[in-house]
């Protein structure tokens, strides 16, 4: 298998990853809404950690994303 | 993505080219005004005119002044819950990162390009920028840290009241994880800004090829790719904006590590 047949397959699989990372982040904010609607008082409140959690799992999507870029176009 | 055979390349719009056609070099160094630096000169008229705008001083704000005094507050609220009172004297660095950030964030996407030639370009979708001012707000975090607490900054490594024998991994761990922290708060910005830049750009290459191509099937995925760059725009919007404000945060959230030592 030549070098860019390889590349393509490469960040193909590394797109995967960013699948997974919005699994992660609606897990994130469906859990967030899921407490909101228990308890609508205490959501205003928790907001900033709901970015933080947003922030942490999308930035692992972010890396695959680097990953495929990677190896698209840095790899010789 | 490169693969294109045609003039279409969605990685165009990210190459830093000097203005009005003059290279400057002094030295060996490349210091000619870039479209980089024109978008970052653009952002800061923006932002010192809002600020202008909100500096009335009346007692019951007109709509501008309300505007900025909400953006200060909002930042000054953070602040207060995730630093606390001794975070005060740093407000003023994070509100000018955080509206740096949105600011050229939210340029980046406006709709200049209708002009052949103005499309506005994106200075957070480079690392450069984004890695400089991660470092910017690291840097700050290890001067506060070490200038308060002296030495005793590293037990911020050595969570209290673990066992001696989970010490020995947790601590290299707990050092890692903290000096990834630029590295990350600067690759975040930069990819989000990147990647929908970049979406946008093949859905419009797709609305182009569409039209080219002198078919109906070709002008049904024109319109649809059309209705998908609105859909994906108002989504930009949204992360431009989270994404400054995420980085504020983050920042916000260090400056507590350093100043309150957990």
């Amino acid at each position: 298998m030549d070098v860019t047949s390889a590349k393509m397959i490469g960040a193909g699989l590394a797109a995967i990853g960013v699948g997974m990372a919005a699994l992660g982040v609606g897990n994130v904010f469906g859990s967030f809404l899921e407490g909101a609607l228990r308890n609508p008082g205490a959501a205003d409140g928790q907001q900033g950690r709901l970015f933080i959690g947003f922030a942490a799992a999308e930035l692992l999507g972010l890396i695959a994303f680097v990953v495929a870029i990677l190896i698209l176009f840095v790899v010789k | 993505m490169a693969a294109e055979g045609s003039d279409i390349d969605p990685m165009h719009q990210f190459l830093v080219q000097p203005m009005f056609g003059q290279k400057l070099v002094l030295h060996g160094y490349d210091v000619s005004f870039t479209n980089s630096a024109l978008f970052m000169f653009i952002t800061a008229g923006l932002l010192w005119l809002f600020m202008l705008g909100g500096m009335q001083r009346k007692l019951v704000p007109g709509r501008w002044q309300a505007a900025v005094e909400g953006m200060t507050g909002f930042v000054m609220d953070m602040m207060q819950t995730n630093i606390g009172p001794k975070g005060k004297p740093f407000v003023p660095y994070i509100f000018t990162l955080f509206m740096f950030l949105l600011f050229a964030n939210l340029i980046g996407l406006f709709p200049l390009g209708i002009v052949p030639g103005w499309h506005p370009f994106t200075v957070t979708s480079h690392i450069s920028l984004t890695a400089l001012m991660a470092f910017f707000s690291f840097g700050i975090v290890l001067a506060v840290g070490f200038w308060k607490h002296g030495l005793h900054f590293f037990s911020l490594f050595v969570p209290s009241g673990t066992p001696w024998y989970i010490l020995i991994i947790v601590t290299p761990i707990e050092f890692v994880s903290f000096f990834v922290r630029p590295f990350s708060l600067g690759l975040r910005l930069f990819v989000a800004m990147t990647a929908g830049h970049i979406l946008l750009d093949v859905f419009a290459s797709f609305v182009v090829q569409g039209i080219n191509s002198h078919t109906p099937l070709g002008a049904v995925v024109s319109a649809l790719s059309m209705l998908m760059i609105v859909g994906v725009s108002a989504l930009e919007l949204l992360v431009a904006a989270i994404q400054a404000y995420v980085f504020a945060l983050l920042t916000s959230l260090y400056l507590n590590d350093a100043i309150n030592l957990h």
